[in-house]
């Protein structure tokens, strides 16, 4: 290892850039910390030119001067992976935020770095594997337990090659920076193995056997999702939608409902309110699948709007490199991140400093495949044991004007497997979740059996179609037969897409009741009514709807629910107001 | 001693530049020129050059004038004195009281640590039912009001700055109009709350330039004073100046333009003020509510776009009454499920029938026949209008819900208003039913 520290000099300074002068070497994307004054500024090194460096200062620069020292530590930007983060909220560099409050009081103090996990704290650790055993990165070598999960210590996964156990230690506790393990290569190198190990947020964890083409849907509890729109685990989606559209609403639900193991939620220069409604919110709420609190299987990742810029950036890739460390234990894996155009927007701003020729709308050219990458991330693994881990990612993408045609939102969707699209009309007219039913698409399959879909989808359409007819010819220019089709998709759309994300039993439908409902509603597609005209049609929907969403309130199977689903029933036989 | 520099070899727009050393990035300097000195700030730094924007702008600055570094970035002073006083864009006085030189504090600080915010859960009554019923405002929020030009959103801005439960209010005006800084001073002096107010006023006849640090010096005082336990309540108007100004120093300095030849960190810029809006976990709280005209009404304009994007919720203010469609707040669900259960059902589904009564409206004005569900709807969109929807109406909340549930119950039947039964049970104007 390089021992002499490698130094330059401050030569420029342009909003969060800082250019350097060095004199031996500098490695790409390597970070380096700016010291002005008595502060150390941590930054990173984006391009190099002959003996000049131009960084990315994570923090605001006001006050570095011409002359200012830095040192180069050459370690890419890493997070530390280990037993310890779930329930933590790390800013976008994994400094964890509640001990920083502890120390430093209101304000985030530029320069003050701290340790993501505890080095005091001991961890139960139970040995898997015995000396003379075989292993290699990403081997199980024991576990901890961490909160419900059996956290695995794993081989790191830097190591190549094979390599053999030559030392465990027993079971016991321990601290995570203790050796709990001894390896040896082919060429006779040791290597100590604690329960800690750092990684480069920038490059994927892949420490599996293969990747596999997700198939099986996520149960996301929200019914226009699952039934129209579905997520597959392992899969990827994005929801795009002006401000107002309920993006973050969505994506909050998501994070309390989805059927997953561990929930990442990246906040990315958002607003820091948000964040502070999960902190609040998070502890009390009980996980129904476990009856632990929501917040033992979530990390937030928070870089607020008003955060330094350049860290928006890392607050992604920290957060999609944690989401990797857990799948290699063989969980699933939720990351959301909200919003990927903020993401967008800081390499935009950084871009521009650099004075790099600009792409569309001044985005830099590599915006796409920077983009693409990041949804790559995701996925359905086998692990080398056999078992099978999986890293689903939910992107929300703020388009300028709420335009999908800008290119954050085109370069997204050419990667995902989903896009559930938000629409402004649909927000300003309540309904929520605002998704648009006819525009958003996805790859993947519903757990509502295709057939049943499709015939709701072009019920849909239908009725959406007469509507827009009705706008050109009026009411009375449609038959009553079509004026039904209208009446019956308005209904679907009603009582069924939308959800009262503030009733605690419509917030979220679990899978079988969904299929449940779905079944009736599709009864009353099917059914032929004979009205004496529009305003009985008009009335009859009404009332039925009135007893739908009381009964979208009342528990599955309860007495209420059985009560209202006859009521229904009976309603629909008789066909009358 | 303190160098002086006395070589300036470049000025173009409002940014000077000069050779100098040791100069930190974004410190002050004071520009003496023949009519007076003028504060700047350093905006790049490259090598020995030092480029400075110069707050009272760079007419008549001659290459020979002398530049002095101040060692410190902007500051400005914060005490009690300031109440009641009106300064200008550069933190001078503005009205004929001394200059504050004391407890001078940096402007635009760090960003608070979300783990020492805590989630607002005081509602700020405005009397207005189109924000009390259907767009609640709450302590801490930050909420613009988007209009356009012509529109009487300073009478609004003063209207809720009166009326709200607050300590203390600080106005920043940014290219205010001279009429409208003395409509404010004057409003709030009637009403006896201008000795708890701070001005920062930058009018349309200052430089451009001096405009960019209104924002940071009104919210650097706020957080001292919100640190100090109290409620602040933050005036700005009008962004849309501010970023402009922005956009001018941007184009000077030969950014490349990203959108509509604004600077690519707009959004960032108008982030790190808007959320300085806090409850601060043990201490005070700042609100903010900030005026930002739309250029041609459109709201896909850069400055209304992101800052939709950044703050809280917006107002709509339009045809002189605060439009339901759009006008949001976003913290409104954190205090509407306290105030009265019917709160809530009222709030969502007046505005659905107020959706479909403005359809309605269209399909009239194309001279189709109307339904005799669409007459209902006319009839129920011209009450909504003239009675909750009117800035003249000023009721508290819940006296506005049952003027909702009046509306309602005078129209249609209560299953065509697709409430819950329950409510219907407990809130459904019973004589009414009676009298149909």
């Amino acid at each position: 290892m390089n021992t002499d520290i490698r130094t330059g000099k401050v030569i420029g300074v342009n909003g969060n850039m800082a250019a350097v002068e060095f004199e031996k070497n500098v490695t790409q994307n390597e970070v380096a910390y700016v010291c002005a004054g008595r502060e150390r500024l941590k930054s990173e090194v984006i391009r190099i030119r002959g003996s000049r460096a131009e960084l990315q200062v994570f923090e605001d620069t006001t006050g570095i001067k011409i002359g200012d020292a830095v040192e180069f530590t050459g370690e890419l930007l890493s997070v530390q992976i280990g037993p310890g983060l779930l329930g933590q909220i790390f800013d976008g560099l994994q400094n964890p935020l509640p001990q920083l409050a502890e120390r430093h009081g209101f304000f985030l103090k530029r320069g003050a770095y701290l340790n993501a996990l505890d080095e005091k704290k001991t961890w139960e650790f139970t040995p898997a594997v015995r000396p003379g055993d075989k292993v290699r990165a990403g081997d199980k070598l024991g576990t901890v337990p961490e909160k419900i999960f059996r956290h695995w210590i794993m081989v790191p996964f830097a190591l190549q090659g094979e390599w053999e156990v030559v030392d465990i230690v027993g079971k016991g506790n321990y601290t995570i920076a203790t050796t709990v393990a001894m390896l040896k290569d082919a060429a006779g190198r040791i290597h100590a193995v604690t329960m800690v190990q750092t990684w480069p947020v920038k490059i994927a964890i892949k420490a599996y056997a293969q990747k596999l083409k997700p198939t099986q849907p996520l149960v996301t509890k929200l019914r226009i999702i699952d039934t129209l729109v579905p997520v597959a685990i392992g899969g990827t989606f994005c929801t795009p939608g002006p401000f107002g559209a309920g993006k973050t609403v969505l994506q909050h639900l998501l994070s309390r409902h989805a059927e997953v193991d561990i929930v990442i939620v990246a906040a990315c220069g958002e607003r820091a309110g948000e964040v502070v409604e999960i902190l609040e919110e998070f502890p009390h709420l009980v996980d129904p699948r476990t009856n632990r609190s929501l917040m033992e299987r979530t990390i937030i990742i928070c870089n607020t709007s008003s955060m330094p810029v350049a860290a928006r950036e890392s607050s992604v890739y920290t957060g999609v490199t944690l989401a990797e460390y857990y799948r290699q234990m063989g969980l699933n894996v939720l990351l959301l991140a909200d919003s990927t155009s903020r993401w967008a927007q800081a390499m935009r701003e950084m871009s521009g400093r650099l004075e790099e020729i600009p792409g569309e709308e001044a985005f830099p050219a590599y915006l796409e495949s920077r983009i693409a990458n990041f949804y790559e991330r995701a996925g359905l693994v086998k692990l080398r044991d056999g078992s099978k881990g999986s890293i689903t990612i939910g992107g929300a993408v703020s388009p300028a004007g709420g335009n999908f045609e800008e290119p954050v939102t085109q370069a997204t969707l050419k990667v995902v497997g989903a896009f559930h699209g938000l629409s402004r009309d649909r927000a300003n007219a309540r309904k929520y979740p605002s998704v648009d039913p006819l525009d958003s698409w996805s790859k993947y399959t519903s757990f509502i059996d295709g057939d049943k879909v499709r015939k709701g989808v072009a019920l849909l359409k239908k009725s959406h179609s007469v509507n827009q007819m009705m706008k050109v010819v009026g009411e009375e220019g449609i038959s009553t037969h079509e004026f039904v089709d209208y009446l019956k998709g308005d209904f679907l759309d009603a009582v069924y897409l939308q959800q009262n994300a503030f009733d605690k039993t419509d917030e979220a439908t679990s899978a079988d009741r969904q299929r449940h409902v779905y079944d009736l509603i599709e009864g009353i597609m099917d059914k032929e009514f004979s009205f004496e005209n529009k305003d009985t049609a008009r009335k009859f929907f009404q009332q039925l709807r009135q007893i739908f969403i009381t009964w979208n309130s009342a528990d599955f199977q309860s007495e209420t629910f059985r009560q209202k689903e006859q009521e229904i029933r009976h309603k629909i036989s008789n066909g009358a107001v | 001693m303190q160098k002086v520099y006395t070589k300036i070899f470049q000025i173009a727009g409002d940014v000077i530049t000069v050779e100098a050393d040791d100069v930190g990035y974004r410190e002050l300097a004071e520009v003496r020129i023949l009519r007076g000195v003028s504060l700047a700030q350093v905006i790049r730094l490259d090598g020995k050059k030092v480029s400075l924007q110069v707050l009272a702008g760079s007419r008549g600055i001659s290459t020979d004038d002398q530049v002095r570094f101040l060692k410190r970035p902007m500051q400005v002073s914060y005490s009690g004195n300031l109440l009641g006083r009106v300064f200008n864009g550069s933190g001078g006085p503005r009205d004929h009281g001394p200059a504050l030189t004391e407890n001078l504090i940096d402007i635009g600080g760090p960003s608070v640590n979300p783990a020492k915010r805590i989630v607002p859960k005081n509602m700020i009554r405005t009397g207005i039912p189109m924000i009390d019923v259907f767009n609640s405002l709450v302590e801490s929020q930050k909420l613009p009001i988007f209009s356009i030009a012509g529109e009487p959103y300073n009478e609004l801005l003063a209207r809720i700055a009166l009326q709200a439960e607050v300590d203390l209010i600080i106005l920043g005006g940014m290219g205010l109009k001279y009429d409208d800084y003395l409509f404010f001073r004057d409003t709030l002096d009637q009403h006896g709350s201008l000795s708890r107010s701070i001005l920062f006023i930058h009018t349309a006849a200052d430089p451009t330039v001096e405009c960019l640090l209104v924002p940071d010096m009104c919210l650097a005082v706020a957080e001292q004073f919100a640190l100090e336990g109290k409620r602040v309540l933050v005036l700005l108007t009008d962004m849309t100046n501010f970023s402009d100004a922005l956009k001018e120093v941007a184009i000077t300095m030969e950014q490349i333009p990203s959108n509509r030849g604004y600077p690519g960190d707009l959004y960032s810029q108008l982030a790190a003020r808007y959320e300085k809006a806090v409850d601060f976990h043990g201490a005070g709280s700042i609100t903010i509510l900030a005026v930002t005209t739309m250029p041609g009404d459109d709201v896909t304009h850069p400055v209304p776009d992101n800052t939709g994007y950044i703050t809280e919720g917006q107002f709509y203010l339009r045809g002189g009454h605060i439009e339901p469609f759009g006008s949001l707040s976003r913290l409104k669900q954190q205090v509407n499920g306290k105030t009265r259960s019917d709160h809530r059902a009222i709030m969502d589904r007046m505005i659905q029938l107020f959706a479909d009564y403005r359809e309605t409206l269209e399909k009239r004005s194309m001279g189709f026949q109307m339904s005799a569900w669409d007459e209902k709807l006319l009839r129920y969109g011209r009450r909504f209008e003239e009675e909750l929807m009117d800035l003249s109406v000023n009721i508290p909340l819940e006296q506005a819900l049952d003027r909702g549930w009046e509306i309602l119950s005078a129209i249609f039947d209560s299953a065509e208003t697709g409430m819950k039964d329950s409510l219907i049970q407990e809130y459904w104007p019973k004589q009414m039913e009676e009298r149909k």
